[in-house]
């Protein structure tokens, strides 16, 4: 790939970000820490930059430091230069002038950005103006603003905006509650937008919808864009050139295509090797039909139904309608879902955390619908669980080995020295030192408590493991190195495993079966690399078609096919 | 931010240094160690009077007389008499240096009872939930209600009748101290325990198949009772008051049986208008100061638990400091 097919916008290459020698430290309990080490970057019009990189590489923290967003206990060197500006040395007042006219920032999580106490017009008029005084004292009228506001809600696609102008937050769904928010960034028509991880807390459906829209705007109003994600999806799909990140320091910059063809620096390659890539290392590579079906079958579900009551006046909420599965020994089955559509309270509830309320879930053969916390108690040996946020599913106060230690003493009767031995044992199965037993949670990575938490969940040897987003905490890097432990073990001890993601190309590499979860429902089931790669159901296959690929090449064809998709 | 490899794990700090007080006084920096010293000074100071009553007090809480006879009444501070004497003829330096002690009593009995029943009912009104913490929920709003010290009034008259020894005295206090802060600990607990009842750490041990009990004792108790000293020391400067109203307002303990700092500043009411200052002045101000100094204590303890609330001190000032030219990538 050369650098001469990277699509580049017409016209003059202004400079409308210049990033020279940036530093950013925070002070902190643990003394000084550096998070931005001597960062230089530029961003021209009309062009795409994505900042990539794991957490704690300071991509998140250079972006507010672009609009001056920096909390107090942080001291920062260098220069960012906005149309000759420098937003470092500038005063409150002056930045305040700055933002929103000039630079404008989309969040990660539209749901709290927004205020929930006002209409979406009048936050966005809000913003407008504020700005008021710029425009040579005249002021801008609340009639003006409000025209004005209709006016950049039609820009991001809201439908009907003079009437939904004065709808309140909750009243959008969250992918168009992530438009309202370009809206409210776009009312001043900055030149430069940051967008921070603007489609993490997102679908993937709605994902491929905002990448849609805020391509639009490099299209047709030149806006320029500092892209903030560690998505290498998102980057391939939407991305004219990449600065890659790691502790603070800029490891590599390339455009797109040549990024991903031929990456220069070790790190960036060990980055995109870590990517999981749909289609590629599928573990049901070749299967025609269903795997591992010779064992018995540790779960099955016959038209379950869970409904959550509902509030006073409001009607139940069915979370999970008619859904009918079965999990054999040995097998890993995959479930998949956008959020909201029940795969996690599925997994509650064969784990008995969530109570089944209708049809029929037996787990080991014990009938979960109307069961009793004291009769499921002795089968919780057979169950392991691992929880998505590894930090949190530790007790802070007990160190490591005795939260592994927790189902041991719980269930068998064993002594002190038996206890610690097996403790190290499993410590050293998923390949952390025995010594880490004497830790705290917290002075262990995000890798390494998942790892812990796994051997927690197989410290009885069970026959069934539910892991629910294992994964979707972590770096891609340790996610990597996590799911190719977790594929591992489970061929060693040959349990049976529930798999729960949103990430199709996670559950593909992992599970032989995935049932494919839609508003509660069990829209499709079947090999995982054919429902991958050749799905049935409507849903699915708009599931998968949004999904980005880490390759631009690839992604621009399947943008394409998408949106014939969507078009037909 | 994690380092490339490995975490750099810093070994244990000694254990002393993790200990509640200690530790954040390390952790503080400018005003805030300021009066965290201050209150911790001012504490030292009371408890010390408290434990070397009868080492630094020169007579008894109750003495009126010794070999050279009768103690004068009314008489103002002398060389005999440092802070004079009272109307009964007590020393008034002996009576505020042992009213220390009586003080430290009540605290102790009265947060102890409370702290148990409070944090047992807090763990199981939250974590079981259901009917049960309907019925406490109730009780304990019943009890906030009450004006408190009328609470106090009420049970001290039924613990004790009225009159008093000195234990029967501190605990008739403790007791109805007890009974109003109860709820504050329950309250407290019981928030916490609903917080952390749907955490994945204690899920996690539901789906191991941990007991109820286990749950609440190993995973629940610790991490609920965080802000107990916090509460423990801001509470224990409100029992000083309400002992002290308590003796104010006649429920006291007889001056016979131990010296109360409540019950002198209402003998010395009468002295005010005769130009007798001494008898009032400094039961008051031991008063003031020790519950200053708790207060000071507990209110910085709060701040430095609250990461958004903590100073801290920074690495370099070099906000704004521009760079040589020249040195772009």
């Amino acid at each position: 790939m050369s650098e001469e097919l990277d699509v580049r916008p017409a016209g003059p290459a202004e400079i409308v970000l210049d990033i020279d020698d940036l530093e950013v430290s925070f002070a902190t309990d643990a003394g000084e820490v550096h998070a931005v080490r001597g960062v230089s970057l530029d961003v021209k019009a009309g062009e795409v930059v994505a900042v990539v990189g794991e957490s704690g590489s300071g991509k998140t923290v250079t972006a507010k430091t672009i609009l001056g967003l920096l909390p107090e206990t942080a001291t920062s060197s260098g220069a960012v230069v906005i149309k000759g500006q420098n937003v470092i040395s500038l005063s409150p007042a002056k930045l305040r002038e700055l933002r929103g006219r000039d630079v404008a920032m989309v969040f990660q999580e539209p749901s709290t950005a927004l205020n929930p106490v006002f209409t979406v017009g009048w936050q966005i008029c809000e913003g407008i103006r504020a700005h008021r005084a710029r425009t040579g004292n005249h002021r801008i009228s609340r009639k003006e603003a409000r025209e004005r506001a209709i006016e950049s809600l039609r820009k991001v696609g809201i439908p009907d905006p003079e009437k939904r102008v004065d709808y309140y937050p909750h009243q959008f769904s969250g992918g168009q509650k992530q438009r309202v928010v370009i809206a409210a960034a776009l009312a001043l028509d900055p030149e430069l937008i940051v967008a921070d991880e603007p489609t993490t807390a997102l679908d993937v459906t709605v994902q491929a919808e905002i990448l849609e829209l805020l391509r639009d705007l490099r299209d047709l109003y030149g806006t320029s864009i500092v892209l903030i994600t560690h998505n290498m999806g998102v980057v391939a799909d939407l991305a004219d050139r990449v600065v890659v990140m790691y502790q603070g320091e800029v490891v590599e910059e390339a455009p797109v295509r040549r990024l991903f063809a031929e990456p220069r620096e070790d790190y960036t390659r060990r980055l995109l090797a870590a990517v999981p890539h749909l289609g590629r290392e599928s573990a049901s590579e070749g299967a025609t039909q269903r795997l591992r079906q010779g064992g018995e079958v540790l779960v099955a579900a016959e038209g379950l139904e869970i409904v959550y009551p509902g509030r006073l006046g409001s009607p139940p909420f069915r979370a999970v309608e008619g859904v009918s599965f079965t999990v054999s020994a040995g097998e890993v089955f995959g479930l998949v879902g956008e959020s909201g559509s029940g795969k996690t309270t599925i997994g509650r509830a064969i784990a008995g955390l969530n109570r089944a309320t209708g049809g029929s879930l037996k787990v080991l053969g014990h009938e979960m619908v109307g069961f009793r916390e004291r009769a499921f108690r002795p089968l919780r040996k057979e169950i392991g669980f691992v929880f998505q946020d590894p930090a949190a599913s530790f007790n802070p106060q007990l160190t490591v080995g005795e939260c592994v230690a927790e189902p041991l003493i719980v269930h068998l009767d064993l002594q002190t020295a038996q206890v610690r031995r097996r403790v190290g044992e499993l410590l050293e199965s998923v390949q952390l030192p025995a010594s880490y037993a004497s830790r705290y949670p917290h002075e262990l990575s995000g890798g390494q408590r998942q790892r812990a938490s796994l051997a927690r969940a197989l410290a009885l040897e069970p026959r069934l493991l539910i892991a629910d987003e294992p994964t979707s905490a972590l770096d891609v890097s340790v996610q990597a190195k996590v799911l190719e432990l977790f594929r591992e073990i489970q061929a060693e001890l040959g349990f049976a495993a529930l798999f729960i993601s949103h990430d199709l190309a996670v559950v593909d590499q992992l599970s032989h079966w995935v049932g494919v979860l839609y508003k509660g429902r069990l829209v499709e089931q079947g090999v995982s690399s054919r429902v991958m790669g050749d799905p049935q159901d409507e849903y699915t296959k708009r599931l998968i078609a949004s999904l980005p690929v880490p390759d631009p090449v690839e992604q621009a064809e399947r943008r394409k096919a998408h949106r014939a998709l969507l078009g037909g | 931010m994690t380092a490339q490899t490995l975490p750099e794990i810093e070994r244990h700090d000694p254990l002393w240094t993790r200990l509640p007080v200690v530790s954040h006084v390390r952790a503080s920096v400018g005003v805030q160690r300021g009066m965290l010293i201050v209150g911790l000074v001012l504490t030292l100071v009371f408890l010390l009077l408290a434990l070397l009553a009868p080492v630094i007090a020169p007579y008894g809480f109750s003495q009126i007389s010794d070999a050279s006879g009768d103690f004068p009444t009314q008489e103002p501070p002398s060389s005999k008499h440092i802070w004079g004497t009272t109307v009964g003829g007590f020393d008034v330096f002996s009576r505020v240096v042992w009213g220390a002690q009586t003080a430290v009593l009540v605290i102790v009995v009265a947060v102890a009872l409370s702290i148990f029943a409070g944090v047992a009912l807090g763990l199981a009104s939250g974590y079981i939930g259901g009917w049960l913490d309907r019925v406490l929920v109730v009780i304990a709003d019943a009890i906030y209600a009450f004006p408190s010290l009328l609470v106090a009034i009420v049970m001290s008259i039924v613990i004790s009748h009225g009159q008093s020894s000195l234990w029967g005295g501190v605990l008739a206090a403790a007791i109805s101290i007890t009974v109003v802060f109860i709820p504050q600990y329950f309250r407290v607990v019981r928030a916490e325990a609903i917080r952390l009842k749907a955490e994945p750490f204690v899920e996690s041990a539901k789906v191991i198949g941990a007991s109820s009990w286990r749950i609440m004792a190993r995973h629940i108790f610790r991490n609920a009772t965080r802000s107990i000293p916090l509460i423990f020391t801001l509470n224990a400067s409100e029992a000083i008051l309400t002992l002290a109203g308590l003796g104010f307002l006649g429920f006291g303990i007889e001056p016979t049986s131990a010296s109360e700092w409540g019950f002198d500043l209402n003998k010395a009411l009468s002295d005010v208008t005769a130009g007798i200052w001494w008898t009032g002045i400094f039961p008051g101000l031991a008063i003031v100061l020790t519950v200053l100094g708790l207060t000071l204590v507990g209110e910085s303890m709060n701040d430095l638990a609250d990461a958004r609330l903590r100073t801290r001190r920074h690495g370099g000032k070099n906000r704004g400091k521009k760079r040589p030219e020249g040195s772009k990538a």
